[in-house]
């Protein structure tokens, strides 16, 4: 396996967060009853006609610059005709040799070093509608809500070569099309899919082996497993003599496996040509200068604030930031307590934990940042211990309730009464002969379970300084 | 320029129709002669010539990003062939 | 003389008079479509109800002004890839034939807004494709003039309804001599606007950068009354212009002193009737008479007009036609096994021969590894034709030649051999190629009593000269006011 080397190159679809679509003004909305989102425009009735959404030129130039792409100053929208039930004229609109960005690049950072990772290009183009496929029908339903929402594709060098690699080059993408405001990114929505293209060749080897195309992986997961098992399935198949067949494969997250789409007897002659109802989008440099002034800070620049003037390490200073949300959040909290290493903490470990576990994003957050505030300065103040606070915040965004009605309601204050703690610890050494006699015999670990125990007891709300003299003061007795 | 059957059924393909063998004769037949005519224009020398898509000098017509109601889903639904569920349908399809 | 005889302005001085109603009109008309439709076959759909509705409206509209735009109450048909709410738009096809749009084309919208009352749909070439009329999903178009003979195409229906006064004036399209040829060859007057002008918003769409919407009327002055109400900007439509529009009526001025008109040798050489060309001179002698001046140019680019033309508009056609899939509307095959099945099944058979044909050519223009020698190379030398139009007018305010080569034929007698009818089009495609406006006037009959028709072309925008000469011209002949006599 370590013979080979994986070469990957992603295409990112991102759907622009414009109001209305493309080339309508139907409402991008996401969700609503199915085709209630149309009009004779985007759904390709005869004799309608397209006109360019001029936030769709903007939004896409913001993200091409801050992807250090040029920005075209002569670009044109082209036609891509193929039949599929999803493509109401039977063409999409698109851009086929003149792309309104071009030879940008993201950094990231997989180990010690910076990697560059190249963006050949960056257009527009519509989206297409969607097929629902039910069980028991005998057909396919389509749904042209979002036909004609703006999407930006994003095509990189096939300078990845690892799934982590990929992944840190998504989770870049998504974060400066967050912080541009250009794509909300919500990849459960389908706002940002992901095409992976990947081959593999013997280390040292110059010439790239034949790729195969995965399409429409719509989260970070998915990626990632999604290569690591084409990667295992291309150098099974070259080590047992057999050889790549250039195709494009489904991913089933599910089964965890793809399999090979039912080939279509030709290959895609998609005979592009200029679109005649469409005319030139033409910037100025002016107009270009004027947008890439008008940038915000981008995820970089935030990181490296953050190591600067707050004095995280670099890693946690790039896992907050990788979210606008979160990093927004963030610096909300720090209005309400300065004690940042804690905040970040809390963040890095507990908030993103209950977030993993309800499979939300940092915008879902369900409470505001005041509250987690208002846990650091109860820990901070000795109100609640370390380890009730993660508590607190895992019922915070259950229940959304503020945290000292939480602490209330629950009786969760630390107890430090050293009465009440002493019976504890009275209890525990009783309950526990053998770990007493494990330590007195010598064993420093056995005082750790046996706090661990006491702590349990107290379901986490004995102060950890008091049980700890009080356990030692006790068993010193023994 | 020689138009072959397989050019003709080709095509066909990428169009969408479906031709008959006499169909496809006859169109091979009339496109080689159209064809044919076509290559007329290899006659003018269009070296250096810039090709004209739009005979309009119109740049950047673009619209606000507004939105304006949707149409009912009656009237989308007007002309559907099939429906059902308030959507279109077609023959399932297999991926 | 009856009321199906008048023009638009003279209907409209009638209504302003109050000398006749709305209604009358409207029914004067729809009894004569009743009558001489089903042997001529302009007509698609005839909308009598909705008809008189409007015209009642109108004329209740008419009896509360003082004065009255010039187009209210005035009938007017449509040819049937013009989008109409809620009216059944065919395309002359089996595919659309029972399409009903839920929106207006903005011409439409246009139109009706003016006061005009629809009389109904006009027959056409199946999706403007063709120039006899003969490719109809329905039933064919007969001339007027010669019921044995084509009217023209694509817009037979157009040209034919008003030769015959089974309507004012109506709506056509022209994508390479659509208007042109059946006006020329139904002997009534048309134009084709220079591209831009008229939205294409709601026009079922042939080849899009050749496409316009424009009038077919009795006379010139009508002419200008139309152009009025249908050109503009529309936000609708990226190609249309955004500039003023002028009041076109001004250009109806009998003054033509010192016009300097250019006739392409290229269009009164080889392949003319000597009919039409001995028309054509005549014609030129008037305006000579008028104080023009003419002399012969040349246009050595106009023989590749048309493989240029047959390029461009089939690869575009190819492309605009693909979303007639059977999905979302129109026809659908009844029997299909899988979604191949459908598309395929569905295409061919709601697709006429000619249709099929172009599509075909397009799609071989366009192909992986003939785009750059098809249809790139057209673009090239559409650019090539369009400066030599541009030097042309550098030395003359207009062009003049015939429309076609020859008066209208008999039905079949060119349909065999395609190549033969791509031929006809010779003098009208290279004005669509450039997008310059091609305003067609009767110039006489031949022996046969068949129409000639004589072609204005001029610079973009210049409409203003086109409709002066040809207003000069109507002013100091009678050739308009010959009729076929139904």
């Amino acid at each position: 396996m370590s013979d080979y080397e994986i070469v990957i190159g992603l295409e990112i679809h991102a759907e622009l967060s414009t109001e209305s679509k493309i080339f309508c003004s139907c409402t991008t909305q996401f969700g609503g009853e199915v085709n209630t989102h149309c009009c004779p425009v985007c759904l390709g009735m005869p004799g309608t006609l397209p006109v360019l959404n001029e936030k769709v030129v903007l939004y896409a130039a913001k993200a091409g610059l801050a992807m250090n792409c040029n920005i075209a100053e002569y670009s044109k929208q082209d036609r891509k005709n193929y039949f599929y039930p999803d493509l109401p004229k039977a063409y999409q609109i698109s851009q086929f040799d003149l792309p309104l960005c071009s030879g940008g690049y993201i950094d990231i950072k997989p180990g010690e070093d910076t990697k560059r990772i190249g963006i050949t290009r960056i257009h527009i183009e519509e989206d297409a509608g969607k097929l629902l496929h039910d069980e028991w029908e005998s057909g396919s339903l389509i749904d042209y809500n979002r036909c004609g929402v703006p999407l930006i594709e994003i095509v990189s060098e096939p300078d990845m070569r690892s799934a982590e690699e990929a992944r840190l080059f998504v989770e870049s993408v998504k974060a400066i099309l967050e912080y541009t405001g250009v794509s909300d990114c919500k990849m459960q929505e389908g706002s940002l899919r992901a095409d992976v293209n990947l081959s593999v060749r013997k280390k040292g080897q110059k010439e790239f082996g034949t790729r195969t195309e995965m399409k429409n992986l719509n989260s970070i997961r998915s990626i990632v497993r999604a290569i690591n098992a084409e990667a295992e399935r291309q150098i099974e198949e070259i080590e047992d003599g057999g050889k790549i067949v250039q195709e494009t494969r489904r991913w089933d997250d599910d089964k965890g496996i793809s399999y090979a789409m039912r080939s279509k007897e030709e290959a895609h002659d998609y005979r592009y040509f200029p679109d005649p109802d469409l005319v030139p989008v033409m910037l100025t440099s002016e107009e270009i200068q004027n947008i890439k002034d008008t940038l915000p800070e981008l995820p970089d620049k935030r990181k490296r604030m953050y190591v600067k003037e707050f004095g995280l390490p670099e890693q946690d200073a790039g896992l907050i930031t990788a979210s606008k949300h979160l990093a927004d959040f963030f610096e909300e909290v720090l209005k309400y307590t300065k004690n940042i290493k804690a905040v970040s903490n809390f963040i890095l470990g507990d908030l993103l934990k209950c977030l993993k576990e309800g499979d939300l994003e940092a915008r879902d957050i369900p409470f505001p940042a005041q509250y987690l505030g208002e846990v650091v300065s109860m820990v901070d103040d000795g109100k609640i211990s370390n380890t009730i606070a993660k508590k607190v915040i895992s019922i915070m965004f259950e229940t959304k309730k503020d945290p000292l009605t939480i602490v209330k309601e629950q009786g969760l204050e630390v107890v430090n009464d050293e009465s009440a703690l002493l019976e504890t610890v009275k209890k525990i050494i009783t309950s526990n002969p053998q770990s007493v006699a494990d330590f007195k015999n010598g064993k420093d670990k056995a005082f750790g379970f046996l706090v661990g125990q006491a702590m349990k007891e107290t379901r986490g709300k004995a102060n950890p300084q008091i049980l700890n003299r009080l356990l030692k003061e006790t068993l010193e007795k023994l | 320029m020689k138009v072959t059957v397989e050019t003709i059924k080709h095509v066909a393909k990428l169009s969408r129709l479906d031709l008959s063998e006499e169909e496809i004769l006859k169109f091979a037949k009339d496109m080689e002669s159209i064809v044919e005519y076509v290559d007329k224009l290899n006659e003018l020398d269009t070296t250096d010539v810039e090709p004209t898509a739009h005979v309009v000098p119109v740049k950047n017509v673009q619209r606000k990003d507004e939105v304006n109601p949707s149409f009912e889903r009656g009237s989308i639904l007007l002309n559907a062939p099939m429906e059902k569920d308030g959507c279109f349908k077609v023959p399932r399809i297999v991926e | 003389m009856a009321l199906y005889e008048l023009t638009i302005k003279q209907l409209s001085d009638l209504l302003k008079n109050k000398k006749a109603s709305s209604v009358e009109i409207t029914k004067e008309y729809l009894e004569r479509i009743k009558k001489l439709n089903p042997e001529l076959g302009c007509y698609i759909s005839v909308c009598e109800d909705t008809a008189l509705e409007e015209a009642a409206k109108c004329q209740a509209l008419i009896d509360r002004e003082e004065d009255i735009s010039p187009l209210m109450g005035i009938p007017v048909a449509m040819k049937d890839n013009i989008c109409t709410r809620n009216i059944k738009t065919t395309c002359a096809s089996k595919m659309l034939h029972n399409f009903i749009p839920p929106y207006d084309a903005t011409v439409s919208g246009k139109l009706k807004d003016a006061g005009t009352v629809l009389l109904g749909k006009l027959n056409m070439d199946e999706f403007a494709m063709g120039s006899t009329n003969e490719t109809s999903f329905f039933h064919k178009v007969k001339n007027p003039w010669d019921f044995e003979r084509v009217p023209g195409g694509s817009s037979g229906g157009s040209a034919a309804a008003v030769s015959a006064d089974l309507s004012p004036f109506s709506m056509g399209s022209d994508t390479g001599g659509s208007i042109r040829l059946p006006a020329a060859f139904c002997g009534v007057t048309g134009m084709k606007p220079t591209y831009g002008t008229v939205s294409r918003y709601g026009l079922v769409a042939f080849a899009s950068s050749l496409d316009q919407i424009g009038p077919i009327s009795k006379d010139v002055e009508d002419l200008a009354l139309v152009l009025n109400v249908i050109t503009g900007h529309d936000p609708r439509d990226a190609t249309s212009l955004n500039i003023e529009y002028p009041d076109y009526t001004k250009a109806l001025v009998n003054d033509i002193k010192g016009m300097k008109i250019g006739v392409p040798k290229e269009y009164i050489g080889e392949g003319i009737s000597p009919e039409v060309r001995k028309s054509v001179l005549e014609a030129l002698n008037i305006l000579v008479s008028l104080g023009a001046e003419w002399e012969e140019c040349s246009l050595p680019v106009t023989e590749y007009a048309i493989p240029a033309y047959y390029l461009i508009s089939s690869a575009e056609a190819s492309s605009n036609l693909a979303r007639f899939d059977g999905v979302k509307y129109g026809y659908r095959a009844e029997k299909f096994s899988d979604l191949m099945e459908l598309y395929c099944r569905t295409r061919s058979e709601g697709f006429g021969d000619e249709v099929k044909r172009r599509i075909m050519l397009g799609t071989y223009a366009l192909s992986s590894g003939y785009y750059d020698a098809y249809y790139k190379k057209a673009l090239q030398v559409r650019t090539i034709i369009k400066k030599e139009f541009d030097r042309t007018f550098d030395k003359y305010d207009l062009i003049i030649g015939p429309t076609a080569p020859t008066t209208a034929y008999k039905f079949g007698e060119k349909s065999d051999n395609p190549l033969e009818m791509y031929l006809g089009d010779i003098y009208t495609v290279s004005v669509n190629i450039a997008g310059l406006p091609g305003l067609v006037v009767p110039c006489g009959l031949d022996q046969k009593r068949l129409p000639i028709g004589l072609q204005l072309i001029g610079k973009a925008l210049d409409e203003p000269t086109l409709l002066r000469v040809a207003y000069a011209f109507q002013q100091n002949s009678e050739f308009h006011k010959l009729k076929p006599g139904l």
